[in-house]
This record gives structure tokens, sequence and C-alpha cells, in this order.
């Protein structure tokens, strides 16, 4: 058993490596904080805090796949909250309008940097580079007048500030949280031994029984401690459960639909994909879109979570996505990168800074030691890549 | 008293062999691709070494060249009566083995003498001196008998000359023992026969060559000795004297195959496709690719269109199929006797049209998913359930596929980067017999592909023709358009130049067409 254990970890040391390096960030904090870092307010916190950044790492995921970048996410978000800050705030508009309108918006300007990239063949990097500009100047026009818009509208604000309502009235613990909680792991539990099953039939190879069982355990008991942390606080955040469903939306496509398959098909070897018949401008089409759709959601989180719009939001999310995903293990070279794993990948940086703000380590040095992780993270990943091959 | 040293004469015992491998064993996650292989190359000779796809010679070579490092395989190599623990290909281009990989290992956008001297520049005080790195680069070529531009790039020349600047790196490095994994695989007979009388002439000058490659003629024309891979096995190394090609063909596929051109007779249908008028033009490098082509097939026929390397029969092909590469097309294309237009290679599919590229891994197939995704993924509709791909259908059509066409690998789920190169053939054939179409264009099937794996492929031609799908079979390998093909295009300079029955063609007359031109 421990054997297999061993050739297993060698086998997956990439997937793996990250989630030790979050445990070990983790523990870390959490001793130098005297345990207040996995305080059930702070974990809390980590996830609202995170939540624009992850579903930005979401959308760049795939961008990189398709072997581009996307460098306009950042102000693209920044001007993308001011608008609806101005929707709301400046023509009385309701909320659920102002988020259609910023949603459709948000696809319609990713839209366009897709078409100068795929049917005019402008490079990703210069034509988001003017897109960054073009938001950044945006961004300071629609706060011009105002300077910061402080936005008063409850319901918006609750989005990045508000928690999931319990149905059930228990003063220690927030029992719905705890359900959701027990209803992903006994989903988890089903499908992991529904595929299991499967591949037996195929003759696949599987994991031997014990090695299965620990797997599950394993990763129950952390999604379960998670949801117990959760639930012995304000329960489920809207924001937490924003970007659970974006990564679930995303990991379903990614993996199980033709499209998904297209989008990697194109990104491993375009021109063997156009002569499977995929069109290389409509893929890119759609995933630019989508980092549009993205974009302006995180633009929408993060609004809502300050409570207002300034001049100077957005700054470097683009950069922080981007960073998230390498970290998550996606390949430049195209083909390679799992949402999922971005995400964990922006849980791994946001634990940082989070860290580290918690510590009283200055913004300067703060910046300095995200530089050396994110070498380090693909250091660790070009390494363990060209073992397993 | 005399120093007894003074007396000690130092014998250097030169053994007949310049290379002994002995017991290796080299394993990837499951596969045992080399199991205890003894391999021994006599000084100066030419040794070939052959054997089915997927039986251990790129790995054995690779083992030799230090690709595959010291440590990650059992076994001795002895090189020049020393041990050698190679841990990078540069360990074992110092003491003078040179490999030719499979894949051209060339920098298109470099010169050719950038290119000759590439890694092991010539130097004064730091700086490459690039007048005498030119004159060297002139020497070598002119050695091998050729005199290049060599301030010219290397994507402007062909694959030909392209192989013999790789020879030249190589002889630039001092080599010894200058490997070279299916060096032939992408030239034509006139090429190869320089290349192959290259090869002798090294040989004459001291230097001793491994040749690994499936034409077996070539083998039979050029080595001394030859030596036999099965499964990763050693099965024989025997003295070319005297040997006939059935004989190794028996060694390498364990059993007898009498026609490699297997026969076939069934009713010929009506016209299929047709391709009038048809031009195309390279907007990038403002030429025409195609300058003039008509020709039709009919339903249940084989039509070959052989030609030298260059004639333009990729590009004709890939205009027709829905024009990937953007060329400026004109002319008319008839399916199933209705004019058409496919504006892209969706739309050639969705009309029942398949074409199985010549370049594998350039534009075949997607060498970072494993087998079942990329024989799924040009039809991927088909195998919908919903907006879901059905993963258990997948598992159990790529499963078919990989025992029909009998790809050799440890499961379905393995990486086609990992997979032989004629394996990798078959994977490409079976994504695209999956779209199940009317017409299947097949560029240069065979490449690289050994005489079992060969002969399968044309069975399964024959099958396919015979349940009425038409072929159009684009080879370079004369014998194969003779001996599989209906009717016989020939093309030169971008035109389609002739039709030849399958009674009245020979080798001379396609041969006397194509370079008359
Ligand atoms: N990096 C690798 N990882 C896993 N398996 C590999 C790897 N390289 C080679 N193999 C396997 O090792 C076996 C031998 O492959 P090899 O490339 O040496 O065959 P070959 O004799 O050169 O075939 P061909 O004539 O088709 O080129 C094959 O089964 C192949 O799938
Ligand atoms: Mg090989």
């Amino acid at each position: 058993m421990f054997g297999e254990l061993k050739t297993l970890l060698k086998k997956h040391i990439r997937e793996y490596g990250m989630y030790i390096a979050l445990v070990i960030i983790m523990l870390i904090f959490s001793f130098l904080t005297d345990g207040l870092f996995l305080s059930a307010r702070n974990i809390s916190n980590l996830f609202n805090q995170m939540g624009y950044i992850a579903v930005l790492a979401v959308g760049m995921t795939l961008v990189i796949v398709i072997r581009h970048i996307d460098l306009s996410v950042g102000f693209g978000s920044g001007f993308l909250g001011a608008i609806a800050a101005i929707l709301m705030m400046q023509h009385n508009m309701p909320v659920l309008p102002t988020i259609l309108i910023v949603f459709a918006l948000g696809i319609i300007f990713g839209l366009i940097n897709g078409f100068f990239i795929s049917f005019i063949g402008l490079p990703s990097f210069v034509m988001t580079l003017a897109g960054m500009l073009i938001f950044r100047g945006g961004l300071l026009v629609a706060t011009q007048k105002t300077g910061t818009i402080i936005i008063s509208n409850d319901t918006f604000n609750e989005i990045g500030n508000g928690y999931i309502p319990d149905f059930f009235h228990n003063e220690n613990i927030h029992v719905t949280t705890l359900l959701i909680g027990i209803i992903i792991i006994l989903f988890y539990i089903y499908f992991e031994i529904k595929r299991r099953n499967n591949k037996i039939k195929y003759n696949f190879e599987v994991l031997s029984i014990p090695i299965f069982i620990l797997k599950i355990l394993l990763i129950s008991s952390i999604v379960g401690y998670l949801f117990w942390i959760l639930a012995s606080y304000n329960g489920l955040s809207w924001t937490f459960v924003i970007v659970l469903i974006v990564t679930f939306i995303y990991h379903i496509m990614t993996t199980k639909t033709a499209l998904g398959r297209h989008i990697y098909a194109v990104g491993g070897n375009p021109e063997a994909a156009k002569l499977s018949g995929i069109s290389l401008n409509k893929i890119t089409l759609f995933v630019f879109g989508s980092m549009g759709l993205l974009t302006a959601l995180s633009g929408i989180l993060y609004a809502s979570r300050f409570q207002s719009a300034t001049p100077t939001a957005g700054t470097l999310f683009e950069l922080d996505a981007i960073a998230a995903a390498y970290v998550g293990g996606v390949s430049a070279a195209g083909g390679v990168g799992k949402v999922t794993n971005s995400i964990v990948g922006a849980l791994v940086m946001a634990s940082l800074i989070n860290g580290m703000n918690l510590i009283g380590v200055g913004i300067s040095f703060q910046y300095i030691i995200r530089g050396a992780v994110l070498i380090a993270a693909v250091v660790f990943d070009i390494k363990t890549r060209s073992k397993a091959s | 008293m005399v120093n007894a040293t003074l007396f000690q004469v130092r014998v250097i015992f030169l053994s007949e062999y310049i290379l002994e491998m002995k017991n290796i064993t080299k394993e990837f996650p499951g596969v045992k691709a080399l199991d205890n292989v003894n391999f021994k190359v006599k000084r100066g000779e030419i040794h070939c070494l052959i054997g089915e796809n997927g039986s251990g010679k790129s790995t054995l070579m690779k083992v030799l060249s230090g690709f595959h490092k010291h440590g990650t395989y059992d076994g001795q190599i002895i090189f020049e009566g020393k041990e050698q623990k190679f841990n990078t290909i540069y360990d074992s281009e110092k003491v003078g083995i040179v490999t030719i990989y499979q894949e051209l290992a060339l920098i298109p956008e470099l010169t050719v003498y950038e290119n000759i001297f590439l890694g092991h520049e010539i130097k004064n005080k730091g700086i490459i001196d690039w007048n005498k790195t030119i004159t060297e680069a002139e020497k070598v070529l002119k050695k091998l008998g050729y005199t290049l531009d060599t301030s010219k790039k290397v994507k402007d020349f062909g694959v030909g000359v392209q192989q013999i600047i790789e020879i030249a790196k190589a002889l630039s490095k001092n080599v010894k023992l200058l490997i070279l994994d299916e060096p032939t695989s992408a030239l034509n007979e006139t090429d190869s026969e320089k290349l192959l009388q290259i090869i002798k002439d090294l040989k004459n000058h001291g230097i001793t060559s491994i040749l690994i490659s499936h034409k077996l003629n070539e083998v039979l024309e050029v080595a001394d000795t030859i030596t036999v891979l099965r499964d990763g096995l050693t099965i024989t190394t025997i003295e070319n004297n005297n040997i006939s090609e059935n004989v190794i063909i028996k060694h390498m596929v364990g059993r007898e195959i009498n026609d490699i051109y297997p026969k076939r007779d069934h009713e010929i249908g009506d016209k299929l496709f047709e391709v009038k008028n048809w031009k195309a033009f390279d907007k990038k490098n403002e030429r025409y690719v195609v300058k003039s082509a008509n020709f039709y097939v009919r339903r249940g026929e084989i039509v070959g269109i052989a030609g030298l390397i260059g004639a333009g029969r990729t590009e004709l092909a890939h205009s027709i199929f829905g024009n990937p590469d953007d060329y400026k097309v004109s002319g008319e294309l008839y399916f199933e006797g209705k004019k058409v237009q496919f504006k892209s290679p969706s739309d050639a599919i969705k009309s029942g049209i398949a074409y199985v590229s010549e370049d594998r891994k350039g534009n075949g197939l997607i060498l970072d998913f494993d087998i079942k995704t990329n024989i799924t993924i040009a039809n991927l509709k088909k195998i919908l359930k919903g907006i879901f791909v059905n993963e258990n259908e997948e598992v159990i059509i790529a499963e078919d596929y990989r025992k029909s066409l009998k790809i050799k690998s440890h499961s379905i789920e393995q990486k086609v980067l990992n997979l032989s190169g004629g394996n990798q053939q078959k994977v490409s054939l079976a994504k695209w017999l999956f779209v199940t179409p009317k017409l299947l264009i097949l560029d240069e099937p065979t490449r690289g592909i050994d005489v079992g794996a060969k002969h399968e492929i044309y069975s399964i031609m024959n099958e396919l023709v015979a349940e009425g799908m038409s072929i159009i079979m684009i080879s370079s390998e004369l014998p194969e358009v003779l001996g599989m093909s209906d009717r016989i295009y020939v093309m030169a300079g971008g035109k389609i130049i002739g039709e030849l029955s399958n009674k009245e063609a020979t080798q001379e007359k396609i041969m006397a067409m194509a370079v008359e031109y």
C-alpha cells in the first residue's frame, strides 16, 4: 500500500504539489499567527477576498490554454464596476438590469478583443495591452466628475459582503451551509465510485481499494472541515457560492463537452484542430467572450465588496489572475491547464497575501515574496513535467 | 638498473567492435520498450536496425545517445572500449556519436551555415568567426558533394537537401558513429539514392553508421550487418550476404507475408468527386502552389497521385479539403454530381470527405491528447449526449479501432506523443475512419510504417473500397502507387500532367513523366 502511495505521489506530483504547497502555507501562517489564520472569520474573509481574482483566473486559464493572453481584464473589471455604480447611483437603475447590462458589455468587449485577435490576426498581447489602456482611460473618465462613486444599494452590496440565509435558525451553527457541504461530499463520493466502476469495466488502471478509500476520506474531510468552519461563522458567502458555481460550470464545460475538447485541441495543436474541422476563429471568439463575461463578474464582485467604484479599481488584477493560472499549472505552450487547478492557484496566492497581512509584512516585501513564489511554482511545474514524460 | 616502466608498451587494443550495448532494458510506465537487448556494431560498417513499429529501435538509439540518460535504463554501453554513462546528448556527441533524429532538428529560419555550426560555433575569443564558419560549412558540404549557397535559410531548401545539411552538421562535429533514424522516409527515390551513396562514402572514410529504415530494399542495398528487433527483443543479427527481403520480413513480423499488395476485385461505380480547372495561389509566398488540376474519383476506386516531393500534391489536397491554409482558389468541385464549395475543412468533412495528413506530428495529431480523444476529435458530434461527450461510448469506439487497426499501446488513454511513429499513423487513420467518409484522401499513408503494418493498411484500404468508399492516395513510393491504385495521376510542378491506368503504368513511365516536366 505504501509502495502504491509512493508511485502515486510520484506520478501525480505536479497536481498534488500545489495542494501540498497550499497546506504548508496554511500551516505556516496558522503557526505564525497563533491559529488566527485558520479561524472561521479569517477563512471566510479569505474566500471573499479572492473571489474577484478567482473568476478572472478561470477565464484566463482558457485564454492561456489557447496560447493567448488577456491584459485588459484588470482595468476592464474596474471600468465595468464603475459602469455598474454609475447606472445604479446616477441613473437609478435597479440591480438586476444593471448586472445584465454590465454582463452584456463585458461580453461585447471580450468579443471585440477576440475579433481583432482571430479575424484580423493581431497578437493578443498587443490587442489586450491596448484594451488595458483604453479601459484605464474609460475608468478615469467615468470617475472624473465624482471621484470615487459610493454605492449605497444594499442588494448590490450584499453580493460581495453578504451570506446565504439560514432556513433553520440555529444559534451556533449555520445549518444550510452544513447541509450544502454534506450534499457536495455525497455527490463527490458518488461520482468517484461511479468513475472507478466505469474504469474497471474497461480494464483501465484504478487505485487499489485502500488507497481509493484513503483519497475519498482525505478529500471529504477537508471539504467537510471547510464547510464546518464556515458554518460556525456566518455560513457561505454569496461570493463563495458564485465562485463555486462558476468553477463548476467551467469545469464541466472544459472536461465534458465538445466545446471544451475543441478549446484544448486548438491549444494543443492549432493546425491539427483546423484540419479536424474546428474553427479557430470561433473558439478564439468564444474564449475571449467568456473572459469578458467573467471580467464583468469580477468588476461587480469588487465594486460590491468595497461598496464603491474607485479610479484605481482593477489595478494589477490581470497579473494576479495570470499568476494564479500559472501557479495552477497552465502551460504557455498551450493545450494544458485545468480551471480547478487555477482556482487552487488563486487560493495559494490569496492565502499568501492574507497571511502576510496578518503577520504584518510590509506591502513592498509582499510583492517580492509573491514574485518569488510565482517563480518557484512554475519551476516546480516545469521540473516535474519533464520527469513525467 | 633500467626502469621497468620504460619497457612497458602501452598496447591499445582496438576491438573489432566500436560499440557494444549489453543487456539494455528500458521501461516506460506500462511498457517494456527494450528487454535485455544486445547490440554490437563493428568498426567501419553500415549496420541496419530494423523492426516493426514500436519494436524499440528509436528507443535503443535514444538510450545510446544519452537522450534517455544513464540510470533511466539498465545495461551497459561500451563505446571504443570504454564504458560510457551519458547524461545528455552533448556527452555522447563529445565522444563522437551523432544522431540524426526521425524528425529533422534544423531551425528553418536560420541560414545553412548557422545551422551546421549551431551548438558548436567556431569562436575567436568568444566572438563567432563568421568567415571561418562559412568556409568550414562549405568545406563539409563539399565533402558530401554539394555546393550550396550557405547564406540561404534552411527553409528555402527541400527535405532532401535539408537531410544533407543535417549530415553536414554531424560531420562538422567529428563524428565517429553516425546514427540515422529513418532518414529516407521523407525523401523521394533520387534523393534517397544520393543519401545512401553518401553513407557509403562515409564508410570509406572510416565512419561507422547505424541506419534505421523501413525500406527493406535500401537496407539490403547498403547494410553490412542487419539487426532485427521485435517487441523490444533482439531477434537476430545477420550478415548481409544474399539474404532475401522475405527472410527479413519473417524475422521482423514473425510470419510470412506473401503478397504485400493484397488483391481486390469489385465493381467500380459512378463518379463521386470531380475537380475541374483547379488552381490555388499561396498569398503569403506569392506563388501558385497548384497551377492546374483536373481529375476525378469513382465510387469504390483507389486513385493514386504520384509525383516527386514538392510537386504540390499536399497543397492540392489541402486546397480541396476546405482550404485551411487560406490559398486563393479557383475552379470547380463536384461531389455526388452536385457542384460544391468548401469554405472550411468542416464543410468538407460534413460532405463526407476525410484527409489523413502526411505530417502526423505537425498537423495530424494533438500529441498531448490520448489515443481516444484524438480518434474522436474530428467527429465529436457522433458521440454527444445532449451537450456532453459520452465517454463510455468513446472508450468503446476507441477500443474497437485499437483492435481492428492493431494500434500498439498499453491503453487507449496513452498520450499519442509516446507512441512510435507507425502507431501514431494508425491513430491518425482511425481518427478519419471515424468520420465515416465517402471519400478518403490519404497523404503518404505508409510513411515510416513497417511492412507488416503496411500490409494491414493496404488490406484495410481494400475493405473500405469494397464497401463503396473512394480513396485518393498521394504517395511518393512508386511500388505502393503501382500496387494499390486503379488509376494513377502524375503531378509535377503544381500541375497534374498525366493519367495512367493500372495496366499501362510502370515505374519508368511515371518517373519519366514526373522528371521530364
Ligand atoms: N516517452 C515514452 N513514454 C512512454 N512510452 C514510450 C515512450 N517512448 C517510446 N515509448 C514506447 O516504447 C515502444 C518503442 O517505441 P520506439 O519509438 O522505440 O519504436 P520504433 O521501433 O522506433 O518504432 P517506429 O518504427 O514506429 O519509429 C513503443 O511501444 C512506444 O509506445
Ligand atoms: Mg522510431
